[in-house]
């Protein structure tokens, strides 16, 4: 029997496991370094929920997997094939998955190290537990987990300013035009936002701009993105480069290891290298790695998709969005909009769509299956609000 | 078993779904492009999102939310992240009516 081992138990590690599971491997071992059962991440920057709170188990089953809670790994041995913990325990394996994840950027400004960082539940709670009513917070940084905490702290009734270095929000995987109307609907629930805004310190109570800024600060939440967990796979050198370099099977330089999720950077056949960092391409990583560490053919052919709940408004992206592609807009209710871009010869490439939940999923959820089966449909038809484009699917 | 009207067929175009509430649960009644009319539990397994708001295309219904599908047919979830399927209930057209029989 094959002895699997994973290292981390977020949605790539546990798909993986799940995945290995339901093919029948019984010596399957998750390393997770957090003392509690795998949860989702993707509720913590949200408004808990009122009848399940911030967390929430990831719903697979497990039997028949050896989870080690609590254990984190210090080094892998290649030659050996171990992984050796932080307590000196040597794990031996056959197939190894690195799915390490990624760790949030601290700010580089003196008293950064003051700003939480928001990854696992235990920072959720540790933000949660300082979020008084008429509290003033201050985030660094608005991207999606940027704008999705500013709603979650604005509800709890925090005054909320958000820092950005760049003028927009949502610079690097969100169209500009429905970026900028997501922010309008988080003006028009009281979130401050200041964009081009160079950070000097964060001190006690209050956080500084290069200008000469002061704002007051009871709470400092740093968001500015993440750096993949890299550390064992470049101490066992492995090829690292912005994540654990794999190819489209997830193999790493070591045929013997394999890597998914928010560490891998993925030669995927339809983009080139590209580390993703989403739930549903953690997902759908973990799921393969499953099938490949087995020995079975499989590439990573998923298309890249997310959403962002943010107050009453939906945001889901598919595809990987380019400014500069030739784009048609389609009215989605008031203030809905979607934004299809086209590839240069015509097939659509990419779509976001930002309004009320069921039309934007039942919009994106669209447009996925048409990149898949590389559908060509006229622009006049792609901005008709009417328009139905499911025939589109069965063309040619 | 009664059998329960869910709406005159008319109200149900082909190749859309729509909700359908009746004691204090919820279901999702579809009817495909090739008029054919099925019914499942109306909230997806994974989120509690409901079904009446996803994508129907052929015999699949996709949830908006999360992007699970499943066979309208038979329930069975076809895509993560549900691994759940829904259950799925007979339906009829009856005087111009669709009907559904739940227990």
């Amino acid at each position: 029997m094959t002895r699997y081992v994973i290292v981390g138990a977020g949605e790539a590690g546990i798909r993986a496991a799940a995945s290995l599971r339901a093919a029948g491997e019984r010596e399957i071992v998750v390393l997770s370094a957090e003392p509690i059962a795998p949860y989702e991440r993707p509720p913590l920057s949200k408004p808990p929920d009122p009848d399940r709170g911030l967390l929430r188990p990831i719903g697979v089953d497990l039997s028949g997997v050896e989870l080690r809670l609590g254990c984190s790994a210090r080094a892998i041995d290649r030659r050996a094939r171990t992984v050796e913990l932080a307590t000196g325990e040597r794990i031996p394996y056959d197939r190894l998955l690195l799915a390490t994840g990624a760790k949030q950027r601290r700010l580089a400004c003196p008293g950064g190290d003051r700003a939480l960082l928001l990854r696992s539940s235990d920072d959720a709670r540790a933000i949660h537990a300082r979020a008084e009513p008429g509290a003033r917070a201050v985030i660094v940084g608005a991207g999606l987990i940027g704008l999705e905490l500013a709603a979650t702290l604005r509800v709890r009734g925090l005054e909320v300013c958000v820092v950005e270095l760049a003028a927009r929000a949502l610079g690097r995987a969100v169209p500009a035009e429905l970026a900028e109307r997501l922010v309008e609907r988080h003006r028009a629930e009281g979130v401050l936002f200041l964009f081009g805004a160079r950070l000097e310190a964060v001190e006690a109570g209050a956080v500084r701009l290069a200008d000469g800024t002061r704002l007051p600060a009871d709470l400092v939440v740093a968001a500015i993105g993440v750096e993949p967990a890299t550390e064992l796979a470049e101490a066992a050198d492995l090829a690292c480069a912005n994540g654990i370099l794999v190819d489209s099977s997830l193999r790493t330089s070591d045929p013997a290891i394999f890597a998914a999720g928010d560490c891998a950077a993925v030669d995927h056949p339809r983009y080139g290298r590209v580390r993703f960092e989403s739930w549903r391409m953690a997902g759908e990583q973990g799921r393969l790695a499953g099938r490949t560490m087995r020995g079975e053919a499989g590439e990573l052919t998923a298309l890249p998709w997310f959403w962002s709940d943010q107050w009453d408004l939906s945001l889901q992206v598919v595809g990987r969005c380019d400014p500069q592609r030739q784009a048609v807009l389609r009215a989605l209710g008031s203030p809905g909009l979607v934004r299809f871009e086209l590839d240069p010869t015509g097939g659509l490439a990419a779509a976001a769509a930002l309004g009320p939940a069921g039309p934007v999923g039942r919009a994106i959820r669209l447009v996925e299956r048409l990149i898949e089966r590389g559908a060509v449909v006229p622009p006049s038809t792609l901005a008709d609000p009417e328009a139905d484009l499911r025939p589109f699917l069965r063309a040619p | 078993m009664p059998w329960i009207t869910v709406c005159p067929l008319d109200e149900l175009p082909r190749g859309s779904v729509r909700r359908f509430d009746h004691g204090g649960r919820t279901w999702a009644v579809y009817r495909t492009a090739t008029d054919e009319l099925f019914c499942t539990d109306g909230l997806c397994t994974h989120e509690a999102v409901h079904l009446a708001d996803g994508l129907l295309v052929d015999y699949e219904i996709e949830c908006p939310k999360h992007a699970g599908v499943f066979d309208i047919r038979t329930g069975e979830a076809l895509r993560l992240p549900p691994c759940v399927d829904l259950e799925t209930w007979p339906v009829r057209l009856h005087d111009g009516r669709i009907e559904i029989e739940i227990d």
